[in-house]
């Protein structure tokens, strides 16, 4: 296949988990929007590395450590999810406007 | 051959993806997460990157998914009414994600790559392996620092007080 | 001594001095100081006519010292002296008549709360006079000349409570400034086209001929002015009646015998401005201009005057038209160029003249009174008093053989050249024996008019009536140096240009006589026979009485004329001046006012304006600003995910990539 072919479905997977992230008001929607999102850099970061750079492995290095650090992220992000949930009894992404002017 | 597991994979990977964000049942879109992430795995395998697609599926899947899945159980009312699930943006984030692709896609396809024409190397674990204690092993040793500091916040910010 | 002339008046300027500083206080010690000075000034002017008239060379005694106070190349100032025959003379007059007038004031003044000031003006008087008199430049004449009428001022207002008093002053010294302008004028005349102010450098300058003409003429002139002013000619002889206010001594010594005389005596002094070609006038008797302004003015002056005099009736104001016309008599003199005879009068009129005032005073300090109205039959009472006046009222009427009989009719002799001036030179002579000695019969003779005042009248103390005697003897004798038999007289010492041959003229004397006695005799018959009656003389004559009287109403109509148009113009600058200043003032206020209240709007406004509208507009826009915080994420995002897709189509667009280029980077 050709990397244009790779690099348009990830372009769409990343419309998606941004459309995502807009729209869900479940917090925890929002995250697995988020993981869609990484998904699609990885998708990117791999099909990179095929087709420009076939004999090393940079790519995939640096897609593994996005893997890793999103697992972390979302690890820390439930947790928040979790103790809003706890004070609030909801997890609705739009009542959680403390900052609001 | 190729092509259409290419398009399976894609549309598997699309359709989970518009799933993920579009369905009332919280528990829905994290079972079609959970679908995503492995297309999204076969997509590796057939970039011949075996050892990621593995990591994939064992982190991603088995770990966040699962993860996903604890917090969605202990947040949400299951047996409840849904509440609504998206907000008043669907128009405009729709049509500013569509605006994205489109763009996206015209500038990829006018960007010059310079592709090579070379075969990809094989034994990609064994590679990985001494790139990760060689060459990336100071990235590697942050990391893992990175997930102990992320365990531990994670464990303060959700324990309950008194504790 | 004679070079130590200098001296002289330094020594009332020293009593001066002492007094204002030092004796104030002390009454007696300050007049005899005064008077010790005096004398010792006294002695030392005889001793210099003695060496003087002892002195023997070929041209007369004459000494020039000086010292220069200023001496540029175009400008020389000096302060000197100029000793000779002519000014010896004068020392004698001055001194003398000062010494007779201070010890008459110490009986006058008796009692008189500034009795020691009065000592100190009379000294400054005498300095300033003796200085006047020795100086040899137009400068420091000036100097004194000045010096002299301010002394007057304060003697004539020596009583200055007394508002006539001051206001007497003030006339005198404004009179005299009239005058004196003129002499400022010529001296500013003589700085600019002559160069000096020295009088021998002057005259030499006139005898070689670099000034004549016009300018010398118009600087005669201009000199004269100021001789008109301070010996009260006409037209400025009006301050010298009211000059009486003052206390009688004053009047005695300055207006009588010294300050007036100051004008006389500049005149005599510069005669070679005025008749600057003595040979050709010796000659031919031809007068120039500026002489003939001099003896016109004196003849009129003196006619005027003894009109006046005719028909006043306080004893003083007699006596000062006595002085003015007298003083006429001497200018006319001077200005047919007859300076023997003019000095000569001067000098015997400065002894009869203070007589006769010195006795009016003490006449006044007995009655308490200076109408001759409410006097008579004195004679009874105050016998040395009426004595002595008579002796002056006969030498100034020109009897044999007192002093004045020779003064005169060496004036009467000057104008022989011109009978005109004889005749009327005659006429105020039969005036002048007239009303002096209406004067003496209605003072001392006849049946005391107002009896109270008679009953109380006594002669006065040794102090006054000695000064009384020493004068008459001088009014009698001090005239016979000018005899005109005598080989060796006044005319051969005193004199201008060549000795002077006075000829015996026994026709003019017979004439003199004559017309001297008539005046007498008409007198006699009107005041004291009573056969021709006064007041019917005054109703035939009314209206010749009544111009007389009122002095030719000379005074209403320098007061209409110059006076009250001075005071109008002066008030109306004032308002003027006052509105001006005052309107600046007020203007500048106003201004002030407004300009302050202008920016107190400005900076209230316009600051205020600033400061708030800085905080307005801040507000404003964080009120709009702070509705972006919406608080939401997904709206974050939104904004985030707008952004992206510009960046994604910059990057594409050719825009970037001619940013890039232009940066150099491919």
């Amino acid at each position: 296949m050709e990397l244009m072919h790779y690099l348009t479905l990830a372009a769409i997977l990343f419309s998606i988990g941004f459309y995502g992230i807009l729209t869900r008001r479940n917090a925890i929607a929002i995250l697995m929007s988020l993981e869609l999102m990484f998904n699609a850099a990885n998708i990117n970061l791999v099909a990179f590395n095929r087709f420009t750079t076939p004999d090393g492995f940079t790519g995939q290095i640096f897609a593994i450590f996005v893997v890793v650090v999103a697992a972390a992220e979302a690890t820390v992000g439930l947790a928040i999810v979790i103790l809003i949930y706890r004070n609030w009894r909801h997890i609705d992404a739009d009542r959680v406007n403390l900052l609001k002017w | 051959m190729e092509q259409v597991v290419f398009y399976l994979f894609a549309f598997l990977i699309i359709s989970s993806a518009l799933a993920v964000v579009s369905l009332k049942n919280i528990f829905h879109c994290a079972l079609f997460l959970v679908l995503c992430l492995f297309s999204v795995a076969g997509i590796f395998v057939m970039l011949h990157a075996e050892f990621l697609a593995a990591v994939q599926i064992l982190i991603y899947v088995g770990a966040v998914a699962i993860l996903i899945i604890f917090a969605i159980m202990l947040t949400s009312k299951l047996a409840g009414r849904d509440p609504i699930m998206t907000n008043e943006m669907t128009f405009i984030g729709a049509f500013l994600a569509l605006i994205l692709v489109f763009s996206l896609v015209y500038s990829l396809s006018n960007t010059f790559f310079r592709l090579a024409d070379t075969e990809p190397a094989p034994q990609s674990t064994l590679e990985l392996g001494k790139l990760l204690m060689t060459e990336f092993v100071l990235p590697f040793e942050l990391v893992s620092v990175l997930l102990l500091a992320a365990l531990i916040g994670a464990i303060i910010i959700a324990r309950r007080e008194g504790n | 001594m004679l070079e130590k002339a200098f001296i002289i008046p330094l020594l009332p300027l020293f009593a001066f001095v002492a007094i204002v500083f030092f004796t104030h206080p002390r009454e007696k010690l300050s007049s005899w100081l005064a008077i010790i000075s005096i004398a010792a000034a006294w002695v030392m002017s005889i001793v210099v006519l003695v060496e003087m008239l002892a002195y023997d060379g070929a041209q007369p005694y004459r000494l020039e010292q000086a010292f220069d106070v200023i001496n540029f190349a175009s400008f020389r100032l000096e302060f000197g002296i100029w000793l000779d025959p002519w000014a010896a003379i004068m020392l004698i007059v001055v001194t003398t008549v000062s010494l007779a007038v201070y010890v008459y004031s110490l009986g006058y003044m008796h009692g008189d709360p500034r009795f020691s000031r009065f000592f100190a003006y009379l000294a400054l008087f005498s300095f300033s006079m003796l200085g006047l008199v020795l100086a040899n430049n137009f400068f420091f004449i000036f100097i004194f000349w000045e010096l002299v009428g301010l002394t007057s001022y304060l003697l004539i207002g020596f009583w200055y409570e007394k508002k006539s008093a001051s206001d007497a002053g003030k006339k005198a010294f404004i009179t005299t400034r009239i005058g004196d302008l003129g002499f400022l004028v010529a001296l500013m005349m003589m700085a600019m086209f002559v160069g000096t102010f020295n009088f021998q450098e002057i005259f030499a300058k006139v005898a070689a001929g670099h000034i004549s003409g016009g300018l010398l003429t118009a600087i005669a002139i201009l000199i004269f002015c100021g001789a008109v002013g301070k010996s009260a000619q006409f037209p400025l002889h009006v301050w010298l009646p009211d000059a009486m206010e003052g206390p009688t001594p004053v009047s005695a010594l300055i207006h009588a015998a010294t300050m007036v005389a100051a004008g006389v005596y500049l005149v005599a002094r510069t005669l070679t401005l005025f008749l600057p070609d003595w040979h050709t006038f010796v000659e031919t008797g031809a007068l120039t201009t500026s002489a003939w302004t001099v003896a016109w003015i004196g003849l009129v002056t003196s006619l005027m005057a003894a009109s006046i005099a005719l028909v006043h009736n306080d004893i003083k104001r007699i006596l000062a038209y006595s002085t003015v016309s007298q003083l006429g008599y001497m200018m006319m003199a001077l200005g047919m160029g007859g300076f023997t005879a003019g000095t000569f009068h001067l000098f015997t009129h400065a002894f009869f003249k203070s007589l006769l005032f010195l006795g009016a005073g003490s006449v006044i300090h007995a009655v308490h009174t200076n109408d001759i109205r409410e006097m008579g039959g004195l004679s009874g009472k105050m016998k040395i008093t009426t004595m002595t006046f008579i002796i002056a009222a006969l030498s100034i009427s020109g009897i044999f053989p007192l002093s004045g009989f020779w003064s005169k009719d060496e004036i009467i002799g000057s104008a022989y050249r011109h009978p005109f001036f004889m005749v009327v030179a005659l006429i105020v002579a039969f005036m002048t024996a007239f009303y002096m000695f209406r004067l003496c019969f209605l003072t001392f003779f006849g049946i005391p008019r107002d009896r109270g005042k008679y009953d109380r009248a006594l002669e006065s103390p040794r102090s006054m009536t000695l000064p009384l005697i020493f004068l008459a003897v001088l009014s009698v004798v001090a005239g016979w140096v000018g005899i005109p038999w005598l080989k060796h007289g006044y005319a051969s010492f005193v004199y201008h240009g060549y000795p002077h041959h006075v000829e015996p003229n026994i026709l003019l004397m017979a004439v003199s006589t004559a017309v001297a006695l008539s005046g007498i005799g008409l007198a006699y018959l009107m005041y004291y026979k009573k056969s021709i009656s006064a007041e019917a003389m005054g109703e035939r004559f009314k209206p010749i009485y009544t111009l007389l009287y009122n002095k030719y109403y000379i005074d209403e109509f320098y007061d209409h004329v110059i006076i009250k148009p001075t005071h109008a113009l002066a008030r109306f600058l004032w308002s003027f001046d006052d509105r001006i200043i005052d309107g600046l003032v007020n203007l500048h206020a106003k201004v002030t006012l407004l300009l302050s209240t202008v920016k107190y709007w400005i900076d209230v406004y316009i600051i205020d304006g600033i400061v708030n509208g800085l905080g307005i507009v801040t507000d404003a826009a964080s009120g709009v600003m702070r509705l972006l915080q919406t608080g939401r994420l997904a709206h974050y995002l939104l904004v985030v995910l707008f952004g992206l897709i510009l960046i994604v189509l910059l990057s594409t667009s050719n825009l970037l990539n001619w940013a890039f280029l232009e940066a150099g980077i491919k």
